[in-house]
């Protein structure tokens, strides 16, 4: 699959198989994001000590159906300000790359043992995912950076006062976590070794210590997920539609099925993060441990989406659950966690890393072993980082006194500290 | 044949996204061309097997440098349309006319004025002639351009990434330096009441 060149020839066959199998796969996010939908309203009342919907269908399992049919039937508005031609386009350019990022995820497939995930069909190598291109995981940051379209057209267009502020949120929240969201990336990068998602899993199929997660050290994940639900504009970064403040943010003006394709984009985006959580970190459909006392007669490629499914689910409560549980933040405070915090600390991170694969290569010759070797790395690598913490904690420190010294020379300041 | 027909689309993308750009009145709207033609020379560096140089184009320019300008736009409010009669500076538009014409003029003469018609444009515009690099079977472009970047012009990619450190922190400084008195104020709980 790698390096295939792609457009020079066309394959008649190939042409149809790839529709095909991004028919179904759209198909296949549309019912989840259906469920997704269903799963947020349960879990959500749940944890508020409600019981949610439970009228459409057995557990109230059909009400996302029932709700979207009635967004359907709804009268459409456009207000009179609005720019018409970018108001009808924006609900598009959130939809499109949200399933477009989902096509790079391989969904299930045997990584078992050192397999490679391919299931043969018909004589034919096939993987379980709709493109693997060469630049794989780099085509997910591309996608996310172009959702942010949808939402700032939106907001301007609707040529509203509510819907502005809104964009200018979702912007500049963007802006602030893509680098940190990029920087964490590079590091399951310079572990894995390459781009393709479908080489990203495989090296993470050795079992559970072979996790990204673990390879990296666990601080990588952590600003990953953070900036991830930053990106999405999640609680508790949900600035950008922030109801007490900004009636309902970019999607103010939005009704009927233009209110609709914003909703299943942005629960299409929640899926497919979690996937991308799922696929970097976490192994993919890689299993956690080999099963060597049971020997189920499933296929190895229904085994990998058991596993996906599973860790998928991870993440999907763990969206719900931030939801219900934690507080939106204010806007300086999402602004610092993202330049002061996220953005250093991933970078040093990847620093520390890179220094440890480079004492690997070149065999330096510190200690007796390798593992010494590494450990010593390791040692010096966080013992800079801390340095690095303290200066710049001294730098914001020191930038502080002298805005305040020049802005209030005589008044007490409140809230200067945190 | 079917890179003729991506070429064609792609190059007819490019060209009514760039014609957009500077014809369109609204700021918005010349900036939405602008990401148009950023994907057209995307389709064309995947048909060049360029994947890397797509996605960063991608990436980098649409993802990053139009949202800049859109979020300016927006902060700024100078999205409504502009009053395109009125000349701002004096004489402004004739000599735009005239350099783009002396720049046209070089670059066409440049091209098909020099000796050698394969690659006489080229020496004749740079001083010295292009080299194509022919891509190594079986490996990935990310990898031949990571080391080309990494050794041959090691220094060229350090001198760029002091430059942009320079530049970010003159920008922080500037700021800093003459609206100290602004920045407090939007830091919460300082509001004078």
């Amino acid at each position: 699959m790698i390096g295939q060149p792609y457009l020079i020839d066309v394959d008649w066959g190939d042409l149809v198989q790839a529709v095909i199998t991004a028919v179904i796969s759209f198909a296949v996010l549309l019912v989840s994001v259906m469920l997704m939908v269903w799963f947020e309203r349960k879990v959500v009342s749940r944890l508020q000590n409600r019981i949610g919907p439970n009228q459409a269908g057995p557990f109230g399992l059909l009400q996302t159906l029932f709700d979207g049919t009635k967004l359907f039937f709804k009268e459409d508005l456009i207000p009179a300000e609005a720019d018409r031609f970018v108001f009808k386009l924006a609900p598009y350019l959130a939809l499109v790359p949200a399933f477009l990022m989902f096509t790079i995820i391989p969904v299930a497939g045997d990584f078992s043992n050192g397999h490679d995930g391919s299931v043969m069909v018909g004589g034919e190598k096939m993987f379980f995912q709709v493109i693997d291109p060469p630049v794989g995981i780099l085509f997910f940051l591309a996608m996310s950076a172009l959702g942010v379209y949808g939402i700032m057209l939106a907001g301007w267009s609707s040529g509203s006062k509510y819907p502005l502020i809104g964009s200018v949120r979702a912007s500049a929240q963007v802006i602030s976590y893509e680098a940190a969201l990029g920087l964490a990336l590079a590091s399951v990068l310079l572990v894995t070794g390459t781009l393709s998602t479908n080489g990203i899993v495989q090296a993470q199929s050795g079992g559970f210590t072979s996790w990204a997660l673990v390879t990296t050290g666990f601080v990588p994940f952590v600003i990953f997920v953070i900036a991830g639900t930053a990106e999405l504009n999640r609680p508790p970064f949900d600035l950008v539609e922030a109801e007490q403040e900004i009636v309902g943010g970019f999607h103010t003006e939005y009704s009927s099925i233009r209110f609709a394709l914003f909703f299943l984009a942005e629960f299409m985006n929640v899926v497919t993060m979690s996937a991308i959580f799922v696929t970097l970190f976490l192994g993919g459909p890689a299993p956690a441990w080999d099963f060597p006392w049971i020997d189920l007669p499933l296929p190895g490629a229904l085994m990998g989406f058991i596993w996906f499914f599973g860790k998928l689910l991870i993440f999907l409560f763990m969206f719900v659950w931030f939801r219900a549980t934690l507080p939106r933040l204010r806007y300086d405070q999402l602004m610092d966690l993202g330049w002061k915090v996220l953005i250093p600390l991933a970078l040093g991170w990847l620093l520390v890393l890179a220094g440890i694969r480079v004492a690997q290569d070149n065999n330096i010759g510190l200690a007796d072993t390798a593992f010494g070797d590494t450990l010593i790395i390791l040692v010096i690598g966080l013992a800079g980082l801390a340095a690095g913490a303290g200066l710049l904690a001294a730098a914001i420190k020191n930038a502080r006194n002298e805005a305040s010294a020049v802005a209030l020379p005589t008044s007490g300041i409140v809230g200067m500290e945190d | 044949m079917i890179d003729v027909i991506v070429f064609a689309i792609s190059a007819l993308i490019i060209i009514g996204g760039a014609i957009g750009v500077i014809a369109l009145p609204n700021p918005v709207h010349a900036a939405l061309s602008l990401i148009a033609t950023f994907f057209g020379v995307a389709v064309l560096f995947v048909q060049q097997e360029a994947h890397f140089l797509a996605l960063v184009q991608v990436v980098v320019y649409a993802g990053a440098i139009v949202v800049l300008f859109l979020f300016v736009i927006m902060l700024l409010g100078v999205d409504r349309a502009q009053e395109l009669g009125v000349e701002p500076l004096a004489g402004q538009r004739a000599a735009g006319v005239a350099v783009g014409a002396v720049l046209l003029a070089l670059v066409v003469g440049g091209l098909f004025l020099s000796g050698d018609p394969d690659r006489g444009g080229a020496v004749a515009l740079t001083g010295q002639s292009g080299q194509v690099v022919p891509t190594v079977e079986g490996e990935q472009d990310v990898i031949q351009l990571a080391r080309d970047l990494f050794t041959r012009h090691l220094l060229t990619f350090e001198a760029t990434g002091i430059l942009l450190t320079v530049a970010t922190v003159g920008a922080v400084v500037l700021v800093r330096a003459r609206g100290a008195e602004d920045l407090i104020l939007d830091e919460p709980g300082t509001a004078q009441h």
